[in-house]
């Protein structure tokens, strides 16, 4: 594979909260870099995607309740319950709709989101 | 796994140009094929499509087309910012601007179209701009922030134009368009159906001036725009004004982005476009073109459902298959500023013998059209292929050929079909048109889905037919999900689904496959099911259940639903433990989510019997926290706008002054209305306020699997509605007439009654049951109503058995009704009660900020959530504000 004209620089690390205060199928909304993101538990996996809810143009994300269709991990707007995969951040529900998806591990019991 | 690997150049990764590296990828094709894309855009495919989407608080991200590793897949790459300059076909290479060579073995052209501007003087004057990528978005907002532009014009006054309106409109503009015909979107509608648009979108506040050429854009000294002049379209017009402007976007039509296959020789159209033929191949046979820059079947397709088509023609091509491209129906249907828009077919009628059935209603501004064609009979003169799929009849109905829908589509897909000849006609087409009735003539006269005929095109973007979607129920799909895996169909613009999932219900049915009641994927148990699960296995949590009975992580229909049983059987704090993750939004924060992401607060207000210092309390709340407040329909007093931070600070407050929760976010008992009874009315034969207030108090909190409202009147004169409600009590001269499973909602039906002149204790031994047995039975989401109509044995049955106790289970509903009155605590005061829960209500958890993107506006005195136009600057919002 050849990507030219990407950001190769180490992404930073902002902190979101103690992994512990996570429950597992729900999401909270952090701050990163100025940007809602919707970091979500499930099991002891975690996700991140933006907290924009293309459909209802509104900053929600994080308050759906994630679960699972088939074999793929998601969560469901809370507005009109369209949902989006934790991966990658498609909709599982309209092809042509997805929202942004950020990393994000543990560090340290801290729970971080690389911030882009 | 023989022989050497072939490379495929795609210049371009707009819409088009993904669609095809996704199909290649689906098809296997990067098996064979090292695929090299170039993006000349600085950003990867995105859904240029919802480009106003970015005014309305979209960031770039939120319409990002390409999934997240798919250019690191084997096989594929891509150059970001960088476009082919040169097609040698000689040497079989491209080179690009930043000096990359590939050689290639085919290539695509996929490079789209420029917006055209017209050649008017001063067009180049800062504050020009184009509307066409996202780059074009940033730059109209940035300048228009950075140097306070207070009004904007748009040249062009179609379906783009009104797109570029929207966007000044979101960016808080004085917004004009300016069309050069005599109506706005020309090309796809007639005069009337414009006149409809144009009253619609001037109460938007648009400014619309057709017939306008502009003749000059005027300059400041600064260089920047200072305003426009015109001249009449047409010689008897008046002149128009000049208009002063600081802002001009030209989105007067689009032309084909051509010039690389100009300079490299293939044949081109006389007005421009690559020229291919039916395998979208250009006059060299190793090059393709698809999309806007494409001249196919003889002419330019400047939307995507063609593009789309195109792409799946040229994957196929290049994996050795025959699909072909022989044109594309160009029926639209759209939103514009959130009016609906469609027009199909031969939608002017120009058609020898077409005539138009039109319904046009100044007052609501809708405005249908729908162009027939002669009689069958008279027809002989038609060569079209559109009748080769009309079943056959001996009707004499005239056929559909086209129309126009302004401000009400809803049966769009219905006459498209007939217009393709793939659903007959009916005789009296004009009630198709007329606004919709539910009962009497005309009632459901949009057929059924059983009436299309077998090639009739249901997914337009894919090119999937009846038969295909049929065919893929016979082969094992039962749900909308399925075919969509299976035929792509509902995979593009998303509008055929509703068609898609009535067909596969018809062939499920018709094919007498049991149609299942399970609750979701996850549960292949109806609620009614389960529900006896949990409570004679006495199961405790939502993983317990999902671990016995159950499959994946569940979702958020099972969560919520599994939620409510065990509040119901139990009584604990809903928010304790794993149930906190079950819970809907609403349920997770005690409070109604509204359309911008704050919630409405509503404490309960027994009876509708409220004090003066309890109305000044709500008073102050409101005012303290700066809510809109409204009168609710159950005798309560709403308070929005409340952000999820100040939530329990609310709380506090109202819990304070002695109030507690009124359940409105909760599938639960609402309210029990009540008029003043007895104690002041003259007509009034009971104390219906008492029973209202202790009925509300015994029920309060009572999760079931809908919302349930109920009232108690005072006389037979029913001034609270009980008979519209789920139960509702009416005083007699001995006692109560008790009613159940009245609705005034969605569909209103009035209670029935279960029995006659009983006492306060028989009312409430009666509701006890009859509350426990609805709650027991029921779907997800059923109210009362409609169980009944679907309740084996009707009326007779249930007072069997909540009267005469004919199932013997009268005694376990008292006993569980008893356990969940004792058990009641108010849910807001149980939260603020405990800093724990408490630590929950905040807007960021790593930051006290709080959200930017909700914005109130004042009106009427009072603040309401701003629509998109309204923000100050949403886009730069949408990317978090300041930095």
């Amino acid at each position: 594979m050849t990507i030219t004209e990407t950001h190769a620089l180490a992404p930073t690390w902002v902190d979101v909260c103690p992994f512990d205060w996570l429950i597992s199928g729900r999401g909270v909304c952090a701050l990163v870099g100025g940007r809602q993101v919707a970091v979500f538990r499930v099991d002891d996996e975690l996700f991140a995607l933006s907290n924009f809810d293309p459909f209802s143009q509104s900053f929600v994300l994080s308050r759906g309740i994630a679960g699972s269709r088939g074999d793929r991990l998601k969560v469901a707007s809370p507005i009109f319950k369209q949902s989006f995969d934790l991966h990658t951040g498609a909709c599982l529900d309209d092809a042509t709709v997805s929202v942004a998806t950020y990393a994000a591990r543990v560090s340290d019991g801290q729970v971080q989101v690389a911030c882009p | 796994m023989s022989g050497r690997r072939r490379t495929l150049v795609v210049a371009g990764n707009g819409m088009v140009g993904h669609r095809l590296l996704e199909t290649l990828v689906e098809r296997g094709a990067t098996a064979e094929w090292d695929i090299v894309t170039f993006c000349e855009e600085p950003r990867v495919a995105y859904d240029r499509v919802a480009l106003s989407s970015l005014f309305a608080g979209a960031s770039p991200e939120d319409l990002e087309l390409v999934r997240p590793g798919f250019f690191e897949q084997v096989g594929l790459s891509v150059h970001v910012g960088d476009a082919v300059t040169t097609l040698d076909r000689e040497r079989g290479c491209v080179v690009s601007q930043r000096g990359v060579r590939v050689d290639y073995d085919a290539v695509v052209l996929a490079t789209g179209s420029v917006p055209f501007v017209p050649p008017v003087p001063g067009r180049d004057a800062r504050g020009c701009f184009v509307y066409r990528t996202v780059d074009d978005l940033e730059a109209i907002r940035d300048f228009a922030t950075a140097t306070g532009c207070r009004v904007g014009a748009v040249v062009g006054g179609g379906l783009l134009g009104l797109e570029a309106a929207n966007a000044l409109k979101s960016l808080g503009l004085e917004t004009h368009v300016v069309e050069f015909a005599p109506r706005l979107m020309p090309a796809q509608i007639d005069d009337r159906g414009s006149a409809a648009l144009r009253s619609r979108v001037e109460e938007l506040g648009v400014v619309v001036h057709t017939g306008t050429a502009t003749s000059e854009i005027v300059r400041g000294s600064d260089g920047r725009v200072k305003g426009m002049r015109f001249t009449a379209a047409s010689p008897q017009g008046a002149a128009p004004e000049d208009l002063s402007v600081d802002l001009v976007v030209f989105s007067a039509g689009i032309r084909p982005r051509d010039d690389l296959a100009r300079s490299a020789g293939l044949a081109m159209g006389e007005r421009g476009g690559v020229v291919v033929d039916e395998a979208c191949r250009t006059s060299d046979p190793a090059v393709y073109a698809i999309g806007e820059c494409a001249l196919a079947v003889g002419r330019l397709w400047g939307l995507v459902a063609p593009g789309y088509q195109m792409a799946a023609v040229v994957a196929d091509r290049i994996l050795g298959g025959d699909r072909s491209f022989t044109g594309s129906d160009l029926s639209t249907k759209l939103k514009l500023m959130g009016v609906d828009v469609a027009s199909f077919g031969d939608a002017f009628g120009t058609t020898p013998g077409a005539e138009a059935i039109t319904f046009d209603d100044p007052v609501t501004k809708v405005y249908k059209r729908v162009v027939v064609g002669p009689a069958p009979a008279a027809a002989d003169g038609r060569t079209s292929g559109r009748t080769s799929g009309r079943t056959s009849g001996t009707t004499s109905v005239r056929p559909v050929l086209g129309g126009i829908l302004v401000g009400d589509a809803t049966m769009y897909d219905t006459l498209v079909q007939m217009s393709r000849g793939a659903m007959p006609t009916p005789e009296r087409l004009e009630l198709l048109i007329f606004p919709a009735r539910t009962t009497g003539e005309g009632a459901g006269a949009g057929l059924g889905v059983g009436a299309l005929a077998g090639n009739a095109l249901i997914c337009s973007c894919n090119t999937v037919t009846k038969e295909q979607i049929c065919a893929a129920v016979a082969d094992g799909c039962t749900d909308v999900a399925g075919v969509k895996a299976c035929t792509r169909a509902g995979t593009g613009c998303g509008g055929c689904i509703p068609l898609v999932s009535g067909l596969v219900r018809h062939e499920l049915l018709a094919a007498g496959v049991e149609v299942r009641n399970d609750l979701c994927e996850h549960f292949a148990f109806s609620r009614q099911e389960l529900f006896d699960i949990v409570r004679a296995q006495r199961i405790g949590s939502f993983s317990e259940l999902l671990s016995a009975h159950g499959r994946g992580r569940g979702c958020e229909i099972c969560k919520p639903a599994v939620a409510s049983m065990l509040a119901t059987l139990g009584d604990a704090y809903i928010l304790d433990g794993e149930q906190a993750s079950l819970q809907d939004t609403n349920d997770h924060f005690l409070a109604n989510l509204q359309r911008d992401g704050t919630y409405s607060v509503v404490p309960r207000v027994p009876g509708g019997e409220i004090t003066p210092d309890q109305l000044i309390a709500i008073g102050h709340v409101a005012k303290d926290f700066g809510l809109y407040t409204k009168i609710t329909g159950g005798q309560r007093i709403d308070l929005f706008g409340a952000r999820v931070d100040q939530l329990p600070h609310i709380w506090q407050r109202l819990v304070d002054a002695g109030m507690e929760s009124g359940h409105a976010y909760g599938k639960a008992l609402r309210t029990v209305k009540s008029c003043v009874g007895r104690n002041w009315c003259r007509f009034g034969v009971q104390d219906s306020t008492a029973l209202a207030i202790d009925l509300e108090l015994r029920y309060r909190g009572l999760r079931s699997p809908h919302k349930v409202k109920a009232a108690v009147s005072g006389c037979s004169r029913e001034c609270a509605e009980a008979q519209s409600k789920d139960f509702g009590v009416i005083a007699t001269e001995q006692g109560w007439n008790l009613y159940v499973c009245g609705n005034g909602g969605l569909k209103p039906q009035h209670g029935v009654l279960l029995a006659s002149d009983i006492d306060r204790e028989t009312v409430i031994r009666y509701l006890d049951r009859f509350l426990m047995f609805y709650i027991r039975t029921a779907d997800r989401l059923e109210r009362t109503a409609t169980w009944l109509n679907k309740l084996d044995g009707g009326l007779d049955y249930l007072r069997r058995v909540v009267v005469d106790d004919c199932l013997g289970l009268c005694a376990e509903f008292e006993v569980d009704m008893a356990r969940h009155v004792a058990g009641y605590r108010c849910e807001w005061k149980a939260t603020i009660e405990d800093p724990e829960r408490m630590a929950r209500f905040r807007t960021f958890v790593n930051s006290d900020r709080t959200d930017d993107n909700v914005v109130f506006v004042t009106e009427r005195g009072q603040p309401r959530p701003a629509y998109a136009h309204e923000k100050p600057d949403p886009a730069l919002l949408a990317l978090g504000g300041t930095p």
